[in-house]
């Protein structure tokens, strides 16, 4: 008897219902606890709406102004939340316009999925209206992609989305149904998440052997040295980092990604690594006796010239992605693995330290930074604003505990730079692929992934123009985001290669703004000018107390440049303060 | 010199560190439409020439095969291996030298029969490569042969005076000498929890140069 009971049971259980392919997507994103989706609707996609209709009161549908927002707000969800993003779009161009986000978020490993809707599917290859190869298209910035023709193909490959997107080294993934799989009914046998897949293996093995290798590496050294990105954050592994490098007593540099993975303040946090991080993690790179890169890809803004970089010391890589070891920099030891699992492992293996004397020496660094570099950036002795006094200001009201979203260029650097952090996922910017038009977006996405906290988006008066359309999004919908523009009334950034490198050649990089303030306006969301530091402090004060989304432009010196900054083509160690 | 362990062949530059060399990669894939652009992209993306590709089915059910010719260094090689391999529907990627594999190109020629009914010498060369008749017509006879692609060559050369109409070659295929085949290694992709003495690590057999410092 108790037998036929256990048969009969998963038959009750499974129920058969006869649902249209775009019911099952529904059911796919409520079974994967999806909330928010940012969208744009389409005619290849306008099935897949429709069964949304009814189901509004789950999933939450933010309609943005192009559909660049929309996977960029997308990014800026996964960041915040460590939840994976949801875009929907339509075929063509809506499916064309994910393409930036799409490289975005796979350089950036940002866990996005992307329902795209097609052209039915005896018209593919026609050149039907709204038809674009998108599945090609879209291969090479994609961790996976799938094209679905049949009702029956959704859940499946749903399923193997969100566990492509998010597992491993997260990416973004892109699923395109064809508008006859989606009207089409079949019988849907419930939805199952996915777990395995045979040809994928998210995390390779911790091999033990190579844990033990570097962990004797780290107890011999004399000047050890630990610089970390966002793998610390995506494995959340920020207590696993903190509790190795504090037993290690190793001081320890971020790159851009790995912002706020360790609080600015924790006294192993030595600062920013690369291009225009600081003079210390830079200069002792080429120094170091061990070299520990934990979660990170040795991107050339962080190594500068490869064949100087860090040749006296022995390296130690700790990934998730096997193809990231050996890619730039030679391993002497690799540790494959989520650091989550790795760094427990080797912090039972290293012994107590404190690296007092080295860790001094990026005191000593830090300090003729200060006087030469970050003290006058600060407190400026000309009447003209400068990008760093704003941060200054900006951490002395939000204390650290804000997320600050940044877009491209001479603000981005200045506010990873400057900004201080209290708490991790609180840096979102376009680090890999350095999307101008990031920003704006990304916080707004920002905002729904963490509701509770402070969104800054801090954005250059170049980068907010190119999806300043986003503020539509903000006004319909109501997301509390604080922009700050910093106004050079230049592409800053640009402008500075050339005043250094093209001999002040500067060849359109002039760019004119219209009136930020009135077009915030314009879209209901207050805002304000600010041209004199007297008044910066108070504007910024108004601008958080503010309950709504707000606007402040912030004029700030035109021919102002970002340093240090390590020149293109040459090594960490000759790093310019001036 | 060649070290194997866990099945996998790890090559060591007989030209040193540094040359290039034809390199024959062997990749085990699902059998998934779109896969082919995703791995050709791997190399267009790095402006890398692929010399040869084929594609077929394996020992395995459900388990595709591609071998991939290209002429690179060592260095190049295994970063695209690795890229390669990093592909969700991609099982195992493999590089070997030639010395490592047992390879062969198939080709196609089409004379005009009257040349080679007339010519002596030219029947006697087709035999002499171990060419075969496929079809016999009046007007002409189509010769299949297959080896290496030297030999190929060598036969389209000494052929081009006789009147050759029509020649092709295929992709070369290649069998890894020292491969126990890829049965035993689906298995343990197929756990999803594989022990480890299992699971491969090729720094595992490079120890000393990894090590050694």
């Amino acid at each position: 008897m108790e037998t036929l009971e256990i048969l009969q049971e998963p038959k009750t259980a499974i129920k058969t219902e006869n649902i249209s392919g775009s019911e099952a997507v529904m059911r796919a994103l409520i079974a994967e606890d999806v909330e928010t989706i940012f969208g744009y609707p389409g005619g290849a996609i306008m099935p897949i709406y429709d069964a949304l209709y009814d189901h509004h009161d789950k999933l939450e549908h933010i309609l943005v102004r192009h559909e660049q927002g929309a996977i960029h707000a997308a990014q800026g969800f996964a960041r915040t939340s460590g939840k994976t993003g949801v875009v929907f779009a339509t075929s063509g161009p809506g499916a064309t316009n994910l393409v930036t986000g799409l490289a975005d978020a796979m350089i950036d490993s940002t866990p996005v999925v992307c329902i795209t809707g097609q052209v039915f599917a005896h018209l593919l290859g026609t050149d039907a209206f709204q038809e674009t190869d998108v599945i090609n298209i879209t291969t090479p910035v994609t961790k996976w992609n799938y094209q679905v023709t049949d009702a029956t193909e959704i859940s499946s490959a749903l399923a193997k989305a969100f566990y492509i997107a998010s597992s491993g080294r997260p990416g973004p993934v892109l699923i395109d149904i064809t508008k006859n799989a989606q009207v089409q009914k079949f019988d849907f046998n419930g939805y199952q998440k996915c777990d395995h897949i045979r040809s994928y293996r998210p995390k390779p093995i911790v091999r033990k052997q190579y844990v033990e290798e570097a962990a004797k590496l780290i107890n011999e050294a004399k000047k050890p040295f630990v610089i970390f990105g966002q793998g610390v954050i995506l494995g959340e592994a920020e207590k696993e980092f903190k509790q190795f490098i504090e037993k290690a007593g190793i001081p320890s540099a971020w790159t851009i990604l790995g912002l706020s993975a360790l609080p600015t303040n924790h006294p192993l946090n030595v600062g920013m690594l690369g291009m225009h991080g600081n003079y210390g993690p830079n200069v002792l790179t080429n120094e170091c006796d061990v070299l520990i890169a934990i979660g990170m890809r040795f991107d050339d803004r962080v190594t500068g010239r490869l064949d100087k970089y860090a040749k006296q010391a022995k390296i130690i890589h700790l990934d998730i992605d096997p193809a990231e070891i050996d890619k730039n920099v030679q391993t002497t030891i690799p540790v494959w693995g989520d650091c989550k699992e790795t760094l427990p492992l080797l912090t039972a293996l290293v012994e107590k330290k404190e690296h007092t004397e080295w860790l001094q020496r990026f005191k000593d660094y830090t300090k003729e930074e200060t006087d030469i570099v970050i003290e006058k950036e600060m407190h400026p002795s000309v009447d003209e604003m400068s990008m760093a006094e704003v941060l200054d200001t900006l951490n002395e009201l939000t204390k650290g505990d804000a997320v600050i979203v940044t877009d491209v260029g001479q603000h981005q650097m200045v506010a990873c730079r400057y900004a201080k952090f209290n708490q991790t996922r609180s840096s979102v910017t376009s680090g890999g692929l350095g999307t101008m038009g990031f920003a704006l977006p990304a916080a707004i996405g920002a905002k729904y992934g963490a509701p509770e906290r402070e969104v800054i988006a801090i954005i250059g008066d170049g980068g907010f123009q190119m999806t300043i359309q986003e503020l539509g999004t903000i006004m319909q919908f109501g997301a509390a985001v604080k922009i700050i523009i910093l106004n050079n009334n230049f592409l800053g950034m640009v402008r500075q290669w050339q005043e250094l490198f093209n001999s002040k050649r500067y060849s359109f990089v002039d760019i004119q703004s219209p009136d930020f303030v009135t077009i915030a306006k314009g879209y209901g969301i207050e805002g304000k000018t600010v041209n004199d530091r007297k008044n910066l402090k108070a504007a910024l004060k108004e601008m958080l107390n503010h309950k709504s989304s707000y606007l402040l432009e912030v004029m700030v010196g035109k021919e102002n440049n970002v340093f240090p900054m390590v020149p293109q083509g040459c090594s960490v160690a000759e790093i310019r303060l001036k | 010199m060649t070290e194997v362990k866990n099945n996998r062949q790890v090559t060591h530059s007989p030209s040193g560190v540094g040359g290039k060399q034809e390199f024959t990669i062997t990749v085990y894939t699902e059998n998934q439409i779109g896969l082919l652009n995703r791995i050709a992209i791997i190399f267009t993306r790095r402006k890398i020439n692929i010399d040869s590709l084929n594609t077929s089915p394996t020992e395995v059910e459900s388990v595709h095969r591609f071998t991939i010719v290209i002429n690179e260094t060592e260095d190049v090689v295994r970063k695209l291996c690795r890229q390669i391999e990093k592909q969700v529907e991609v099982l195992k990627a493999y590089y070997n030298t030639n010395e490592e594999l047992v390879w062969q190109e198939m080709a196609l020629y089409k004379v005009p029969t009257d040349v080679i009914a007339e010519k002596v010498k030219v029947e006697r060369l087709l035999h002499e490569k171990g060419a075969r008749v496929v079809v016999l017509r009046k007007d002409f006879t189509v010769f299949e042969t297959s080896g290496q692609r030297e030999e190929i060559n060598a036969l389209t050369k000494a052929l081009e005076p006789y009147g050759l109409i029509e020649f092709v070659r295929t992709a070369r295929i290649a069998i890894i000498k020292d491969s126990k085949g890829f049965h035993e290694k689906l298995k343990e992709f197929e756990e999803s929890q594989p022990p480890e003495e299992l699971v491969e690590n090729e720094f595992l057999n490079k120890q000393d140069e990894v090590f050694s410092m």
